[in-house]
């Protein structure tokens, strides 16, 4: 519910919205983008950084959080384990069950492989389930492959892996079709049609949807295929420490009970890191729309066992966080509202940019009007913060478009009392998406043998900025391909014996460095008090 | 926070003052809990975290999401961490979009009594016994669109005196509408054949072969879809 005091500040943004309604504000010139993100995009920000230590990446930057977690002991430093005694004896090994974890299954399972997930939380309690505005594929006659391989290079500013962008936009158009072959409900026209919309950077109108519940559609029907396939799953039972045979490949992983706090050896012919983001580590304070298990735990797992880093500096800043009120402070309010047309409003009940820059511009744009400009709004918890002009939505494309187009976005703010379809919105950027991950091929593969990665764990495949829509996408085409290759390689695996000896080694390196703590990762799940004393 | 306005509120009966701007979900870590069970996305999406309370003095037993729901003064709350739903294994290319389907892997959904506990729980107001009923009568597409907000948290279920587990017949009927019922999409099926005929190949490989200044070149002037 808005107080008094913000309700008079909302007569501002009323006061100028018909005049705004239908005119064009227009886009940064390739030198402003520069500008505005250097000057106030964290990622410039040189004290949120320190350069790696120890590891493959050593001397790189990697945020102070990340750090933190990938500079310290194993949890199993101290603890007896009997590599001996296992617990699961599997083909191939999945950890996390997000998107990418199940399409990875689905696929090995495909391929005749005996599979196992192992997911921290309960399976789908993910980032994919919260996904909502879309997810990207050239499948329409003026749209193709090429030009979406051309805004995802744009967005990346080139520094993308060429061969995995490829991938990407070539498989593109056939995850759409294997989601409807299994029942997805894709938003379509009556003759078939799917109807689809710009995101931030594109250059065609290839935003495929699922009303604003796109990730949790397709998180849904995975979940229910790998049920129905009777794929074993086993929950609460994140994997804390890669393990490596004698040869030195992947071979399965420690995983830990978190109810019994059993710690249980999952030995593997392949391995696939499935598991997601690190928002949960809270980069330079910022708030967070992940969930609650995203606290980088494959990067550290991988980086142990040798697994290559990149683009681990690059942190994507949703410009759209809610910012008021404080129960939902943080959680994404979806692309997909500026993609309908709504524009952020600055105190004086100006627009200040234009509402679809990619994300990066976008954020730093509405950091610079707060903290630069000064322009910005202050809520009564003391969050700086602008506008999101919500009803320019129905008077655009007419009433009804909010409830029926963006249900999840108007039940949520609905719950805490704001009619987003009359009043506009409080917004500023929340932590969202870690760019950059473990080093992979088009397969997914990392350079440890056997050592797959898929999802938002995995880095190359963006560059250095993501677009919208092109994660869910992402998971599901590198989801697949691990799985693939995963299941068909393990045909061919003999696993040696099993050891933690890169772990020891991991320690020892520390050790040699002077890296000196009692501190262990990775973090699993974080911890919060809220404020109390 | 500045202005703390505080309440008690008594987690598995234990007594507990937290600020009153938190949700359940904060107030139980703002009581000292690290959550295991009960919480997943923390932003209403993933059913993680159905919880049952009473409000001291008051007679009505109240479901709700712990991440999507305030406290309140003299909330007596528990979560439901779990709830054993049945959910019936099927080849989904092997099911026909009809009333004889649903018969079949729930036929439970005939001994709804109507007295609509389901939707009088469901957080995402969803109206779950209507669906239900469209789910009875075969209209598939019917009971997809009513059921498609839901978050598979289980409180439905948990209430049912028919034992239905309302919200995988939800799931079951989507999944049937997304396949059976709505139509195909033609350019997507021409699209994903001519790239497997290769007939993108030759576009890609030129766009892969220019470097970073003529790709800056092609990136900033290409033509923006209105
Ligand atoms: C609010 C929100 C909205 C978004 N909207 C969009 C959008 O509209 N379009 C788009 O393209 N992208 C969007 N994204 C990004 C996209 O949803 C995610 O990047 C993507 O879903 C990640 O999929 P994943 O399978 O890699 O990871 P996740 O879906 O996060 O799954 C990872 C799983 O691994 C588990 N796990 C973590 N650690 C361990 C461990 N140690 N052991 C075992 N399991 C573990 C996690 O608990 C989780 O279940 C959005 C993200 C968020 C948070
Ligand atoms: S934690 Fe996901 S719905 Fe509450």
């Amino acid at each position: 519910m808005y107080t008094a005091q913000i309700r008079e500040l909302i007569k501002k943004v009323e006061a100028t919205r018909s005049a705004r309604l239908g005119s064009d504000f227009p886009r940064m010139t390739p030198e402003q983008r520069e500008e505005v993100l250097k000057e106030y995009h964290p990622d410039y920000k040189e004290k949120g950084f320190r350069k790696l230590r120890i590891g493959v990446n050593q001397g790189d930057k990697v945020p102070l959080e990340l750090a933190d977690v990938l500079e310290v002991k194993s949890r199993l430093g101290n603890i007896e384990l009997d590599l001996n005694k296992v617990h699961y004896d599997v083909d191939v090994l999945i950890i996390g069950g997000g998107g990418a974890g199940a399409s990875a299954a689905l696929e090995a399972h495909q391929k005749g492989a005996n599979v196992l997930i192992a997911t921290k939380l309960r399976f789908g309690d993910a980032n994919t389930m919260m996904a909502q505005g879309g997810i990207q594929a050239a499948d329409k006659p003026e749209d193709s492959p090429a030009q979406h391989y051309l805004d995802v290079m744009g967005g990346g500013h080139y520094s993308n892996k060429k061969e995995l962008v490829q991938a990407l936009v070539k498989d593109a158009p056939d995850v759409i079709k294997w989601l409807n072959d299994l029942g997805m409900m894709f938003d379509k026209e009556e003759d078939g049609t799917m109807v689809t919309t710009h995101g931030g950077g594109t250059s065609r109108k290839r935003m495929h949807a699922a009303a604003d519940y796109t990730g949790a559609e397709i998180m849904r029907v995975l979940r229910d295929e790998v049920l129905n396939r009777e794929i074993p799953v086993v929950e609460f039972s994140p994997a804390v420490e890669l393990i490596l045979d004698s040869d030195g490949k992947a071979a399965g992983a420690v995983l830990y009970n978190v109810e019994t706090e059993e710690y249980l050896i999952a030995k593997a012919k392949t391995v696939i890191i499935a598991t997601g983001g690190a928002g949960r580590l809270h980069y330079q304070g910022f708030p967070t729309s992940n969930h609650y298990g995203a606290t980088a735990d494959g990067l550290v797992m991988g980086y142990r066992a040798g697994a290559e880093l990149i683009f681990a500096d690059t942190i994507q800043y949703h410009p759209t966080g809610a910012a008021f009120p404080p129960q939902i402070f943080g959680s994404l309010v979806t692309e997909k509202v500026r993609s309908l047309g709504a524009t952020p409003i600055n105190s004086e009940g100006e627009q200040f940019v234009f509402h679809l820059e990619t994300r990066d511009v976008e954020a730093s744009a509405i950091i610079r009007e707060c903290l630069g400009n000064n322009k910005g709004i202050e809520t009564p918890t003391g969050v700086k913060c602008v506008w999101l002009d919500t009803p320019l939505i129905e008077m655009m494309h007419g009433e009804g478009t909010i409830e029926k187009r963006l249900p999840a976005m108007y039940t949520m703010y609905k719950k805490v009392g704001i009619d987003m379809r009359k009043d506009p919105i409080l917004i500023y950027p929340t932590l969202h998406y870690q760019n950059g991950g473990l080093l992979i091929d088009e397969h997914g593969q990392t350079k440890i043998e056997n050592l797959y990665v898929a999802g938002e764990a995995a880095g190359g495949i963006h560059g250095r900025n993501r677009l919208m829509g092109n994660s869910l996408l992402d998971i599901l085409v590198y989801g697949r391909r691990a799985g693939t290759h995963a299941g068909q390689k393990s045909k061919d695996v003999e696993v040696k014996e099993l050891k933690l000896d890169h772990v020891n080694a991991y320690h020892q390196s520390m050790e040699e460095n002077g890296i000196q703590t009692d501190e262990t990762s990775p973090m699993i799940l974080p911890h919060y008090t809220h404020g109390r004393e | 926070m500045s202005n703390k306005e505080m309440v008690d509120i008594y987690i598995l009966g234990k007594k507990y003052t937290v600020p009153a701007s938190l949700t359940i979900m904060d107030s139980m870590e703002y009581a000292g809990y690290q959550l295991k069970r009960g919480c997943g996305c923390r932003a209403g999406f993933c059913g993680a975290c159905a919880t049952i309370y009473r409000i001291k003095g008051e007679k009505e037993l109240k479901v709700s999401l712990a991440c999507q729901t305030k406290v309140e003064d003299g909330m007596y709350l528990t979560q439901i961490p779990f709830f054993p739903g049945d959910k019936k294994i099927y080849d989904i290319n092997k099911l026909e979009a009809n009333a004889d389907t649903m018969a079949q892997l729930y036929p439970e959904i005939y001994s709804c009594i109507g007295c609509n506990s389901c939707t009088k729980g469901c957080p995402q107001d969803l109206n779950v016994m209507q669906y239900i009923a469209y789910a009875q009568r075969g209209e598939l597409e019917k009971c997809a669109e009513e059921s498609f907000n839901c978050v598979m948290c289980g409180i439905c279920a948990s209430r049912c005196p028919a034992g239905i587990t309302h919200y995988q017949v939800g799931i079951l009927a989507r999944r049937l509408n997304g396949k059976y019922i709505a139509p195909p999409t033609e350019h997507l099926h021409k699209r994903v054949a001519e790239i497997q005929e290769g007939k993108h190949d030759a576009s890609l490989k030129e766009l892969m072969s220019k470097n970073t200044d003529e790709l800056k070149e092609l990136y900033n002037s290409r033509d923006i879809e209105k």
